[in-house]
């Protein structure tokens, strides 16, 4: 089975978020990256795939040379090959035409990318992608289990679970639950060691029309001090809930 | 021309989510002058969206849609929106809602914004606000698409009556069957609770509450409010509560109106998830806890006392409105 695993280049979660050009761009400055990780448990069930039936991993990211660092440390973990797609990652459908050509050109069976990047949280990249290639897809995929041609998956729907099949190719867009937090690896030295001489194949954009164009950002307004309510009073909440807030 | 909203229904009865983007969509329709249409599939109570602006409904109903499919719904869509010449199409932000849209955004040739929580600022050009960079900021973007394609966030902008009357037609797509290559076999869902995407009041419990045994008094303070329950990951992880229920960055999103959580510090990663709901209420023992800084209002107390009180008070507040 060939896998690829697209790997999208975020800000730690726990990262301030600033812009700059007068609101136009994101401040990078002083901002640790990441692997994604609605991406890194679909990386860590990949991992499984590979060690217990046998495949080959590749990951993707669409972005420019500064990204290089989050390939390597999927390369780190285990995966094969690595593809950078040398263009800025500017809207969510033309990142998923580079991710169309990757995917027909390599042939893979599987493609698991993550349910939503946590910058941008467009929540496009693998529908659009399966659209594109014309694959079987589910999202908020939360297990993944494969045999032979034929994939059993487990989606989140609101209230619950579903479980369903589907012929390969297949692109899942994965969160937490495909694999437990537990199970996510951290790189070793040798893993390191070894990923710095696997492949790391840079490849040319292809053309796309852009959609949609973050124009400026903005930060919410902030916030005034909380209320507090002496627990010996708490009909003074239900109050203040009621004829203050007015949400109950 | 015209404004196409997707308003999705469960059982043959609309979400609540369909009156907010119908609501939302007939607004977007005012601002263009010109009409709203409804796509509806398998619903039974059509006539209810003219309560909300929806001038027609086109009505599909199909044993084939009975079950959800991401592919075959995208298609309906897609051909209701060419047969409206529909230049703004509307859908939610529920689970279903997102799994459609990309696809929908590609066989429509239409740019996609997710997240949308606002009017838009401008029709030409077409710029509306979302959120990003999980809640922590918001982009205006600009679409520049001939169709554009706009994912509501839940809660942003309202349930609004606009009563008009709605002309229902009957609408019948081909739908082939490679729209249908994804087989659900097994559905196992809790119908009778309020799910987490549709609750105007959620009540959510942390890892203070230190175990699943204390649930109960979380459930009930559910109860008085008719809220949804949610709760922080390391609870989910820990196996007290189903991973559904875990919200935040790498968990659900919640913007309910009201959010009350229950002895949860209020970590960065928690807050992405939840910072869209409008009221925050937090309960925790620790002054210190972050999560007083970024809530309306609190009570520095043990969840064990405060708790089992505040669904008394609140039992009262509701005999005395009743
Ligand atoms: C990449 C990444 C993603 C993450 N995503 C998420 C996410 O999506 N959602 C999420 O929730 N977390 C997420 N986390 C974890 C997050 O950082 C925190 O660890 C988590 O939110 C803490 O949960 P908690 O507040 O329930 O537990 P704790 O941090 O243990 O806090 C418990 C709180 O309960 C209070 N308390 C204890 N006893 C009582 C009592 N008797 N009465 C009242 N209060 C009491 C304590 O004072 C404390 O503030 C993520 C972390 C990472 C690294």
């Amino acid at each position: 089975m060939k896998i690829l695993v697209c790997i999208s280049h975020v800000p730690d979660t726990t990262s301030k978020i600033n812009f700059s050009e007068g609101d136009t761009k994101f401040d990078t400055n002083g901002v640790q990256f990441v692997i994604n990780p609605n991406d890194e448990f679909g990386l860590t069930r990949a991992m499984w795939f590979k060690e217990k039936q046998g495949a080959s991993v590749d990951v993707v990211n669409v972005g420019g040379a500064e990204t290089e660092p989050t390939l390597r440390k999927a390369l780190a973990i285990g995966a094969d090959n690595a593809i950078r797609v040398n263009a800025e990652a500017t809207d969510g459908f033309f990142v998923a035409k580079q991710l169309e050509k990757v995917v027909k050109d390599g042939g893979y069976d599987l493609v698991i990318a993550g349910r939503e990047s946590i910058d941008y949280n467009g929540g496009m990249v693998p529908g659009m992608l399966a659209a594109l290639t014309g694959a079987n897809f589910v999202n908020t995929c939360i297990g993944l289990e494969v045999e032979g041609d034929t994939a059993t998956v487990t989606r989140e729907v609101d209230g619950g679970k579903e479980t369903a099949t589907a012929k390969l190719p297949l692109i899942v867009g994965g969160q937490k639950g495909l694999v437990e937090e537990s199970d996510l690896r951290i790189p070793n030295m040798r893993g390191i060691m070894m990923a710095r001489k696997k492949p790391l194949t840079v490849v040319d954009p292809v053309a796309a029309e852009e959609g949609v164009k973050t124009v400026q950002f903005e930060k919410p307004a902030p916030k005034g001090d909380v209320t507090l309510v002496s627990p010996d009073n708490i009909g003074e909440l239900v109050d203040l809930l009621h004829n203050e807030a007015k949400v109950i | 021309m015209s404004v196409l909203v997707y308003t999705e229904s469960e059982g043959g009865n609309f979400k609540k989510a369909a009156f907010e983007v119908a609501s939302y969509a007939k607004e977007v329709a005012s601002m263009l002058g010109t009409t709203v249409t409804a796509v509806s599939i398998n619903a039974s109570n059509n006539e209810e969206l003219g309560r909300y602006g929806v001038d027609k409904v086109l009505n599909v109903s199909s044993g084939n849609l009975e079950q959800f499919s991401a592919k075959a719904y995208a298609e309906v869509i897609k051909q209701a929106a060419e047969k409206e010449n529909a230049t703004v199409v509307v859908v939610g932000s529920s689970i279903d809602s997102k799994f459609v849209a990309p696809a929908l955004a590609v066989n429509l040739n239409a740019g996609y914004a997710s997240n949308v929580v606002a009017l838009p600022e401008s029709t030409a050009p077409f710029k509306v606000k979302r959120t990003a960079f999980s809640n922590k900021a918001f982009g205006v973007v600009e679409i520049s698409s001939d169709v554009k394609l706009i994912g509501l966030s839940s809660n942003a902008f309202g349930i609004i009556e606009n009563e008009v009357s709605a002309a229902v037609e009957n609408f019948e797509p081909a739908v082939g069957d490679e729209n249908f290559s994804v087989h659900v076999t097994a559905v196992d869902k809790a119908t009778d609770k309020v799910s987490i995407a549709d609750a105007e009041v959620v009540v959510s419990g942390g890892r203070g509450l230190k175990g699943p045994e204390n649930w109960g008094m979380i459930e009930g303070l559910a109860d008085v409010l008719g809220a949804a329950t949610a709760c922080s990951k390391p609870v989910s992880d820990m196996g007290w509560r189903p991973h559904g229920e875990h919200v935040g960055q790498t968990g659900k999103p919640v913007a309910s109106n009201l959010y009350i959580a229950v002895g949860i510090s209020g970590a960065i990663q928690h807050l992405a998830g939840i910072n869209s709901s409008k009221v925050k209420v937090v309960i925790n023992n620790d002054p210190e806890a972050p999560f007083f800084k970024a809530a309306d209002y609190g009570i520095v107390g043990d969840a064990f006392e405060v708790v089992p009180k505040l669904i008394e008070k609140l039992k009262e507040f509701k005999a005395n409105n009743a």
